[in-house]
C-alpha cells in the first residue's frame, strides 16, 4: 500500500488536494511557532508561515495544471496571493517596529514579559 | 511500470523541503536558526508556485518575501540579539498541549483535503494536454481594472465576479504607505531614557 502510494506519486500528476496538504502542515507549523515560541520574531515567523500556507492554497486553487474545471479560481487566486505578500510585507514592518520598540523600552524580547496591560 | 512524471518529482522536492524547513523553524529554539530556515522553506515554497503555473507570482513570492520581509526580519533578530535572547527555551507543558492541539489541527485539514473529490488529481494524458499561459499580462491589466483572461465567459454571474482589482490595489497602496509611515514613527531612534544624567555626570 505505501509503495503503491509512492509509485502514484511518481507517475500521476499531482492534484489541488496535495497543495492543500502542504498548505495545512505549514499552517500546523505556523500556528504552533505562534503559540510555543516566547520570543517576539519567533511569532512573527509563525505569522509568516501562516500567511505562506495561505497564499499556497490561493495559488493551488486558481492553478490550470491541478484543476482544470470551470470552477477553478483562474487569476484572482494569484491577484490575491499578490496582496497577501504585499500584506505580510506590510505586516511585518509593523511587528518589527513594534518589536524594537517593546525591546527598547523593557530590554527583554520575551512575549512573556509583556503583561503591563494584564491581558 | 509508469514513465515517472516529473513534475510531481519536483513537487515531492519542493514541498519535502518547505515542509522540513517549516518544521525546522519550529522546533529549533535558536532564534537566528529559524531565520535562515524560513528563508529556506519560503524559497522552496516559490517553487511549488512556480510548479502550478503561476510564474510571476513566484518570482514576487522570491523578490517580496525572501528577499524583502525576510531581510527585515533577520535585521529585527540581529538588533535584538543578545545572549540571553538567542536561545529561549519553550516549557514542556506548551509542548505538549501545542502538539495535542496542532496533531488535532492537521488531521482535521488533511481529511478534509482528501475528502473533495474535484480537488483529486487529473488524468496524466489530461495533465499532460494543459498549455501554459504566461500570467504576467493578465494580472497587471487585472490590477489595472481590466480582466483579459477567459473574457467570452458564457456565464453571466461569474463575468460580473471577475471585477479588475483596481480598488483593492489603491487601498493596499495606501495602506502601505499608512504602514510604512507608522513604522518608521515606532521605530525610530529615541533618547536614552537615563541620557540626562549622563550628561549631567559629564558636566561635573
Amino acid at each position: 500500500m505505501q509503495n503503491l502510494i509512492l509509485a502514484n506519486l511518481l507517475t500521476e500528476p499531482i492534484g489541488v488536494a496535495h497543495y492543500v496538504v502542504v498548505s495545512a502542515f505549514m499552517f500546523t507549523c505556523g500556528v504552533l511557532c505562534m503559540a510555543t515560541k516566547r520570543n517576539v520574531l519567533g511569532v512573527l515567523m509563525g505569522v509568516e508561515l501562516v500567511l505562506n500556507a495561505a497564499s499556497i492554497n490561493l495559488i493551488a486553487f486558481g492553478s490550470p495544471f491541478l484543476r482544470n474545471d470551470a470552477n477553478s479560481l483562474g487569476l484572482d487566486g494569484q491577484l490575491m496571493t499578490l496582496f497577501v505578500i504585499v500584506l505580510a510585507a506590510a505586516e511585518a514592518a509593523v511587528a518589527l517596529a513594534i518589536a524594537l520598540n517593546f525591546y527598547n523600552n523593557h530590554d527583554s524580547i520575551d512575549v512573556d514579559r509583556a503583561d503591563e496591560l494584564l491581558g | 511500470m509508469q514513465e515517472i512524471y516529473w513534475p510531481s518529482v519536483f513537487f515531492l522536492l519542493f514541498s519535502g523541503i518547505s515542509c522540513a524547513f517549516a518544521v525546522g523553524v519550529l522546533l529549533s529554539q535558536n532564534i537566528v536558526r529559524m531565520a535562515f530556515y524560513l528563508v529556506l522553506s519560503l524559497a522552496a515554497t516559490s517553487g511549488l508556485f512556480f510548479l502550478a503555473g503561476a510564474d510571476f507570482v513566484g518570482a514576487m513570492q522570491l523578490m517580496i518575501y525572501v528577499g524583502g520581509t525576510l531581510v527585515l526580519l533577520i535585521f529585527g533578530v540581529m538588533l535584538t540579539s543578545q545572549e540571553r535572547f538567542i536561545e529561549m527555551h519553550t516549557w514542556a507543558g506548551d509542548w505538549v498541549k501545542a502538539f495535542l492541539a496542532g496533531g488535532a489541527l492537521l488531521f482535521i485539514l488533511v481529511s478534509a483535503a482528501f475528502s473533495v473529490p474535484a480537488w483529486q488529481s487529473m488524468d496524466r494524458a489530461e495533465a499532460e494536454a494543459v498549455v501554459a499561459s504566461k500570467t504576467v499580462t493578465p494580472l497587471g491589466m487585472g490590477l489595472l481594472g481590466v480582466r483579459v483572461d477567459k473574457p467570452e465567459e458564457p456565464d453571466a454571474a461569474r463575468r460580473d465576479g471577475m471585477a479588475g482589482y483596481l480598488f483593492q490595489f489603491e487601498i493596499v497602496s495606501v495602506h502601505l504607505l499608512v504602514v510604512l509611515i507608522g513604522a518608521a514613527y515606532l521605530a525610530r531612534a529615541k533618547r536614552k531614557r537615563d541620557l540626562p544624567a549622563v550628561q549631567s555626570d559629564g558636566s561635573q
